[in-house]
């Protein structure tokens, strides 16, 4: 079988590898040892095992997202709804509270999945873009967040949702390993099943797809379901760690999103990308905000570096790959 | 070989006849058609201003009028140059931090040197980066979305560089002649609204009555096409960045007239809502469709909407729920039209 892998850009010849397209198809990693070790000469605090440990651990909430939209971009569609679902996921998580706990954070993670399922269910139905129905996803989403909360923050009465947020496995936090977990599930997904396979061929060619057999419109709405459903449930972790929600929860969240999966080589236009470009991606995020921080830069030099890195990725990608072939 | 030159002769007689009954007989339904697809936004429109007006007698007063006119004066003038790179194929999400970026600019310059350095320094600030963006997207063939959304971070982060992350503002506003642009009367209308008036004349002109205007619909349209053509898609894509850029600044100077004073992220959130208008004012994302009239249609109603849910004693949050249902029918009545069914 071929892997997806195999399917980018870069044509693998019988010759052997060039260091161009190493460097290429490794592009996000070297970004992410390139910080890592700058920021390492500037503070050596910054390698310590704890710190890295709490930049994989701030780096996971992005990082749900992020492998939403990987899933969602491969097939050619995105998702700008993931963050106001995450806020509405994380408030109904504290609000509902009053019914049990374990019963509030699964009705959170359904209307998410609902919430997703709406969205693909639109899309495919009536065939508008995805960016518009996701689009106006995330200004109506958010609309019911503020009904839901009047614009108060909630605040959580439980311990035990609290103390679950602020857990360790051993020395890893759980919400990361959690995030791990579905990192390993979605590329299994992704390299290893027919859905996985059926992705990237709608996102290459939809059509072809289409007469190819696959069942497109079916195949689109459960991206669309396990966005939701992971942007629930990213919005409940959080909820539980910061053991309260706000309406605020999640904003800007899909920006950040979208430029972890395509530093990590996810296209937009369908096709290409793998969860572990994109958790490299996170990874680099986090990394940068973490780095900077301890750097003693204000926060606000973050948006800047990212900005130019994304460019920086662009140009790289459209370039260096033109050069290859 | 000879057999099929008949059926060529054929093809073409049949193209061409269908070439003319859209000419002529279908003309009726395309002009039917497109007063449908026009009324499907504005008859429900209007059927919720009537009914506000009647049901709260100050919702349709001059004065409540002209204040909701006021107020989607920025929105508008940004929606405007924006429809330009909309139609044009591309999208432009920087426009938000843009207009932070540049009304900040503004404001902060203006107690230092004067209202017109401060707004000279505003349009150069916001040009350059509509430069910038032209050359990444046209010249390099970059992604737009991308691209402007990089472009969205790095003003934000731009914009607290230059503050410190505090607000600035205009120490005395009432003892300059700047804050009459946002906030004084001439004609009888408030100059927002003049402006707006003003560049919808200047907008409606280059896109629907000169030659940029048709190579902007021809890039967006078919890009391939427009380039064999001889259409430098290039140059015109770069233009209407700087036109989207323009706009911004145009909007910043109407802004911080009329707030005299600017927060960092006080622009955060417009590059949807002004996409959200040009989207309800028909313009398909996939370029080559749009119009200033129908966008002007867009701004006013996302504007008269919020106005009049807050008349009804609704929260403001309201507004999202009742965009996010006319967002998506205005695009589905679209759409639906366009493919001939309801449904895919």
């Amino acid at each position: 079988m071929m892997q997806p892998s195999a399917i980018r850009a870069i044509p693998r010849g019988n010759g052997p590898i060039s260091i161009a397209h190493l460097v290429l198809r490794n592009s996000v990693w070297i970004l992410l040892i390139t910080l890592t070790l700058t920021f390492g000469v500037i503070n050596p605090q910054f390698l310590g095992l704890t710190n890295l440990i709490n930049i994989l651990f701030q780096g996971s909430y992005v990082g749900f997202l992020a492998l939403a939209l990987t899933l969602l971009m491969i097939s050619r569609n995105i998702d700008l709804s993931v963050g106001s679902t995450l806020s509405l996921a994380a408030c109904l998580a504290v609000g509902l509270q009053p019914f049990g706990i374990i019963q509030a954070a699964c009705a959170a993670i359904l209307v998410g999945i609902a919430l997703g399922s709406l969205n693909g269910f639109i899309i495919e139905k009536t065939g508008i873009d995805s960016f518009i129905v996701t689009l106006a996803g995330l200004i109506g989403i958010k609309g019911l967040v503020f009904l839901y909360t009047k614009e108060e923050t909630i605040a959580s009465d439980s311990s035990s949702f609290v103390d679950f947020g602020s857990s360790y496995v051993g020395p890893i936090p759980t919400i990361a390993l959690i995030f791990i977990a579905v990192g390993v599930a979605l590329n299994f997904v992704l390299r290893s099943t027919r859905h996985g396979r059926e992705a990237y061929a709608i996102g290459g060619n939809r059509s072809a797809a289409e007469n190819a057999g696959i069942r497109v419109s079916r195949h689109v709405t459960i991206n669309f379901a396990v966005s939701g459903g992971l942007a629930a449930l990213c919005g409940v972790l959080m909820a539980s760690q910061l053991g309260a929600a706000a309406p605020t929860y999640g904003q800007n969240y899909e920006l950040w999103a979208v430029i972890a999966a395509v530093i990590g080589g996810t296209k937009l236009t369908g096709g290409y990308g793998n969860v572990l470009g994109t958790i490299g991606g996170v990874l680099a995020l986090a990394v940068l905000r973490n780095g900077m921080n301890m750097a003693g830069l204000p926060a606000f030099y973050v948006f800047v570096v990212v900005g130019l890195t994304l460019i920086g990725a662009l140009l790289l990608d459209k370039f260096g790959s033109r050069q290859t072939q | 070989m000879r057999r099929s030159r008949p059926d060529i002769g054929l093809i073409t007689e049949i193209a061409l006849e269908d070439e003319r009954s859209r000419m002529n007989g279908d003309h009726m339904l395309r002009w039917f058609s497109n007063i449908s697809r026009n009324l499907g936004v504005a008859l429900p429109f209007f059927l919720f201003v009537l009914a506000v007006g009647l049901l709260e007698p100050h919702f349709l007063t001059t004065t409540n009028i002209a204040q909701v006119l006021r107020q989607a004066a920025v929105p508008g003038v940004i929606a405007l140059g924006v429809l330009f790179v909309i139609i044009a194929g591309r999208l432009d999400l920087s426009v938000g931090s843009l207009l932070s970026f540049t009304t900040v600019i503004i404001v902060d310059l203006h107690d230092k040197i004067g209202p017109l350095g401060a707004m000279a320094f505003g349009f150069l600030a916001a040009l350059l980066v509509g430069v910038l963006n032209g050359i990444l997207i046209a010249y390099l063939g970059l992604n737009s979305l991308i691209v402007t959304l990089a472009m969205l971070s790095l003003l934000q982060g731009l914009t607290m560089i230059y503050t410190g992350g505090t607000n600035v503002d205009i120490a005395r506003p009432e003892a300059t002649w700047f804050s009459v642009i946002g906030k004084g009367y001439a004609l009888g209308l408030p100059i927002p609204i003049l402006i707006v008036c003003f560049v919808s004349a200047i907008a409606y002109f280059l896109l629907h009555g000169s030659v940029f205007g048709r190579y902007v619909f021809a890039t967006g349209g078919n890009e391939s096409a427009a380039y064999y053509s001889g259409v430098d898609s290039r140059k015109v894509i770069a233009g209407c960045y700087v036109l989207s850029s323009f706009s911004v600044a145009i909007s910043a100077v109407i802004l911080s007239s009329r707030v005299s004073g600017a927060q960092n992220d006080m622009g955060a959130g417009y590059e949807l809502t002004v996409l959200a208008a040009i989207i309800i004012g028909g313009a398909s994302l996939l370029g080559g469709s749009g119009a200033v009239i129908r966008t002007l249609g867009g701004v006013m109603l996302l504007g008269f909407v919020t106005n009049g849910l807050i008349f009804l004693g609704l929260p403001f949050y309201a507004q999202w729920l009742v965009t996010w249902a006319v967002l998506l029918l205005s695009v589905w009545a679209d759409v639906a039209t366009r493919r001939g069914t309801v449904f895919t």
